[in-house]
């Protein structure tokens, strides 16, 4: 697979997601931008609605969205895979699933964006062109030695945000494969194998509020043909995808560089558009966790973001911004959002002009 | 369930695989490929019977890898509320009818050592597609399929031909059974063991393994109840605010959609949990035949499964 | 994740029982340290589990042997190991030529018991199907999240990481894959910041 071929689509951003940070979004990116809170306070809900179509140029247009970052953000993930191959693992029973979803990801992507993509197939004969990326791949579906590597992590590198796939057996859902390297802090290599209440062990006040059960109740009923979609947020210092607990210890230490001068700039706003949708063959769960992320400076350019992340971050309960791990930055980023807030009304729902 | 969770179908095959059973082929209206499933999925297949919506689960019987179109055998009940008669006698090729997405409440655990299947007739349709389906993964099965005579033992020949000595018929009528104990005792650890067909025979074979410390885990079952038959009642909705009449040969869930009530389902056999409603008061007899609720929850008169279960008494008031 | 949650609400603890006897073809029963005295009681609780047992033992990593009590017992097979490494093939190959209808009892540290669910997992029990029961230390494996490699007999919150020598905490998070808490670097925001280590796995 090469990521660097003749075809060069200047819709695609040459960026970084470490080091230099060059990542960006441009004015397009940010009027998209999947502000995440509809209103002026966030608690954790089931917050879950089916995953249709919405309007045009948003991030809802399509089934999978592909967006300016799509080939540096490949390339980090191949970046990240180099240096920890744990980051992709498939138990062996899931290979299906993972043809499931690399089937899924192919029609989509060829049916949504035909500049970009191509698939044919002459029965298990498949054919797929990726052009952004350089891949020109002929395979026979279900056969894995026709593929370089595994179906799953195979697809999973050609697509943008982390992917898991469960398992469902005993009542229960099993996190069983995955590709994680653009995480909020979590292990795959320490999760894979845990069932739904388990890998969800550490989050705060949800499993009271009895949000896993019925989440979990809703899941195992879920239907082939109707997925749906929720979001979750944090926020991470500099726009670095890979914010692994693996490399905790190199990560961490940003935190305590932000100042009142560069929080504008490098804290970010962390959402992940994630989406839950029945697989044919293996009756799995798959759960793309797609993430954006936008800088401060760039959020408050909307003034109805603004206010409203302002007021959000000031009444989000302590337990939750432990947990996202921006406690110790939490003044300084009510601070710096303060001064955009005129206390002015903010209007219903996330988009930012209504 | 929402729309994009049905597809619109054209039968294209009746066939009479012999005097009580009937197998029946659908490919899409559209002209596009079904979606895949996997084995042990079933689908709902809605029927206007006179006016009257029925809608019964099947499962599907065809290989999953097989994307050109989907099959179900239906049993004929004679003594059944017509579902079953509808398809035999209604259902012609050409006709246009509704199913939904495949549905799977009897899914292989595909990290098994071994898979050891035991059907009881009409149980046979969800083990042939499991088995086409794990024989091209390449896995380790072997089927135990025990019927009442030749004649009405389905889909033997074309099992044997396709699996070989892999699949194991048993006739009652020729006094042959299947040796549990025996067979249990010498599988390898990892088997898991799956069974569908008349309850008799899903409590056995489940009872039979427990005794001889086979773990939960490792067991699966699958029994579709059809909606029993009984007297008409009526049903309260205290969400609702209206009655609703449950005719003799409807089940409750059908009465509530044919009023218009947007009820959840999935497996309208009393397994899933999905229709599970709590009961706020009743003054008489709930008849439960699902094999959801425990049964505490059944004797404490504190929920019902409208799919299957039904009422005896003057006033039964549910929160929906 | 940086916050640990208190031990009754971590769902990814495992819960363990006692051993009591289980109808089964045959019995296999793994103990270490003080998991012995568990077994004893069980193999006198049902003698009749006897003929169908095999037992292995590993001595506690604390000194506490058992292995003339359990000796004495009158299982069919009785095998004392020095340690899991030591005993962990035989473990693997008698579940791999097992039949269903074994049961399998596992008593000690919970080190002991979470590596046994694992190899019994990988021949094909489901992981609720052992019997349980915890006794003697309470020590944990931990696995260092950052390097990946795992230290046994960990009793001190926070402690060095055997193998990269980073400061680690322990979660109560738990891994049934991995038989192990999960370990995190305690001073990775404010390198050199690390609390006294207090002895929290007795
Ligand atoms: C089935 C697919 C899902 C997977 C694989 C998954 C995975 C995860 C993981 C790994 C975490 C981080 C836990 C940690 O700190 O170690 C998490 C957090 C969380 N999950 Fe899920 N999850 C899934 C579905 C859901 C659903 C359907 C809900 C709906 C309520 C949900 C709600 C949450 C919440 C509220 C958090 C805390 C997030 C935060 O505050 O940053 N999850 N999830
Ligand atoms: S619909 Fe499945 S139990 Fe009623």
């Amino acid at each position: 697979m090469s990521l660097d071929d003749a075809f060069k689509d200047p819709f695609f951003r040459d960026e970084s997601f470490f080091g230099d940070f060059s990542y960006k979004n441009s004015p397009h990116a940010v009027n998209r931008f999947p502000f995440p809170f509809p209103e002026d306070d966030y608690m954790y809900s089931v917050n879950m609605e089916p995953h249709v179509k919405g309007r045009p140029g948003s991030i809802f247009e399509h089934y999978f969205d592909v967006d300016e970052h799509y080939v540096s953000e490949m390339r980090d993930r191949a970046r990240v895979l180099e240096q920890d191959p744990l980051r992709c693992q498939s138990l062996p029973h899931m290979t299906l699933a993972g043809w499931d979803l690399l089937e899924l990801i192919m029609e989509k992507f060829a049916e949504e964006y035909p500049q970009w993509f191509a698939l044919t197939k002459d029965s298990n004969r498949w054919h797929w062109i990726n052009r952004p990326l350089g891949i020109d791949q002929k395979f026979t579906f279900l056969d894995e030695s026709t593929l370089p590597m595994g179906p799953f992590e195979y697809i999973t590198r050609q697509a943008q945000g982390d992917f898991t796939l469960q398992d469902q057996r005993e009542d229960n859902l099993w996190i069983e494969a995955g590709m994680v390297t653009s995480q909020a802090d979590w292990s795959l290599d320490f999760d894979i194998g845990m069932n739904f209440h388990e890998w969800h062990a550490p989050v705060p006040l949800a499993h009271q509020m009895g949000i896993f059960d019925r989440a979990l109740k809703f899941l195992l009923a879920l239907q082939h043909g109707a997925p749906v979609r929720r979001f979750n947020w944090t926020m991470t210092v500099d726009p670095l995808l890979d914010t692994s607990p693996e490399n905790y210890h190199k990560w961490g230490p940003t935190k305590t560089t932000l100042t009142p001068e560069n929080i504008g700039k490098r804290q970010h706003l962390r959402v992940e558009l994630q989406t839950l949708i029945r697989l044919p063959r293996s009756n799995a769960i798959c759960f793309p966790i797609r993430c954006y992320l936008i800088s401060m400076d760039d959020l408050v350019t909307r003034p109805k973001w603004a206010r409203r992340f302002h007021r959000v971050i000031k009444t989000v309960p302590d337990e939750l911004a432990t947990y996202k791990g921006f406690i110790r930055n939490k003044p300084m980023i009510l601070d710096y959002l303060s001064k955009f807030d005129d206390g002015a009304p903010t209007s219903p729902g996330w988009w930012p002009e209504d | 369930m929402s729309g994009q969770t049905r597809l619109t179908v054209i039968v294209t095959e009746v066939v009479a695989v012999n005097s009580l059973i009937k197998r029946f082929r659908f490919v899409r209206e559209d002209g596009g490929l079904m979606p895949g499933f996997s084995g042990g999925a079933h689908t709902v297949v809605e029927m206007d019977d006179n006016g009257t919506r029925r809608l019964n689960a099947y499962s599907l019987m065809s290989d999953p890898a097989d994307t050109s179109g989907y099959e179900i055998s239906v049993r004929r009940d004679d003594t059944g509320r017509g579902g079953s008669l509808f398809m035999h006698n209604g259902v012609k090729p050409g006709m246009k009818m509704v199913i939904s997405q495949p549905v799977n409440l009897f899914g292989l655990d595909l990290r098994a050592k071994k898979h050891l299947m035991i059907a009881g007739g009409i149980g046979i349709t969800p083990f042939i597609a499991q088995m086409a389906q794990l024989d091209s993964l390449g896995h380790r099965f072997e089927l135990h399929y025990a019927m009442r005579d030749r004649e009405l033992g389905a889909y033997m020949k074309e099992l044997s031909a396709r699996h070989g000595e892999r699949v194991h018929a048993y006739y009652d009528l020729e006094k042959q059974a299947i040796d549990l104990a025996n067979l249990l005792k010498i599988q390898p650890l990892g088997t898991h063991l799956y069974v569908c067909g008349p309850k008799g025979m899903i409590n056995w074979v489940l009872s039979t393994a427990k005794a001889m410390g086979w773990p939960k885990g490792a067991l699966h079952s699958e029994e579709f109840l059809a909606p029993p038959v009984g007297e008409a009642f009526k049903v309260e909705l205290s969400r609702s605010k209206i009655t609703v009449e449950v005719g003799p040969t409807q089940s409750m869930l059908e009465a509530l959609e044919a009023a218009g009530v947007d009820a959840p389902y999935l497996c309208r056999g009393g397994a899933c949990g999905q229709c599970e409603c709590r009961v706020t008061a009743s003054d008489g007899e709930i008849l439960h035949y699902d094999h959801w609720l425990s049964d505490e929850q059944k004797a404490a008169k504190t929920h019902i499964m409208p799919c299957v279960s039904r009422f005896k008494g003057e006033r039964l008031v549910i929160e929906l | 994740m940086s916050q640990t949650q208190a031990d009754e609400v971590m769902k990814s603890r495992p819960l363990y029982g006692t051993l009591t006897p289980k109808q089964g073809s045959s019995h296999f029963i793994v103990a270490d340290g003080e998991g012995g005295d568990a077994v004893a009681a069980l193999l006198n609780a049902a003698p009749d589990m006897k003929p169908l047992a095999h037992i292995v033992y590993i001595p506690g990593a604390n000194g506490t042997d058992l292995t003339a009590l359990l000796e004495g017992l009158g299982a069919r097979v009785f095998h004392p190991a020095p340690s899991y490494a030591s005993a962990s093939q035989r473990i693997r190959k008698v579940l791999g030529d097992a039949h269903m209808g074994l049961q399998l009892y596992v008593a000690g540290t919970e080190g002991l018991i979470g590596q046994v669910q694992r190899d019994a997992i990988a021949a094909g029990l489901p992981h609720d199907a052992l019997t349980t029961e915890q006794r003697g230390s309470k020590a944990r494996r931990v696995q260092c999240v950052h390097c990946k490699g795992i230290t046994e007999n960990v009793t001190l919150d926070p402690f060095v990481c055997s193998h990269c020598g980073l400061n680690l905490f322990v979660r109560d998070h738990y891994s049934r894959r991995l038989a192990a808490f999960q370990g995190v670097c305690i001073d990775a925001e404010d390198p050199g910041e690390v609390p006294p280590s207090e002895e929290r796995f007795k």
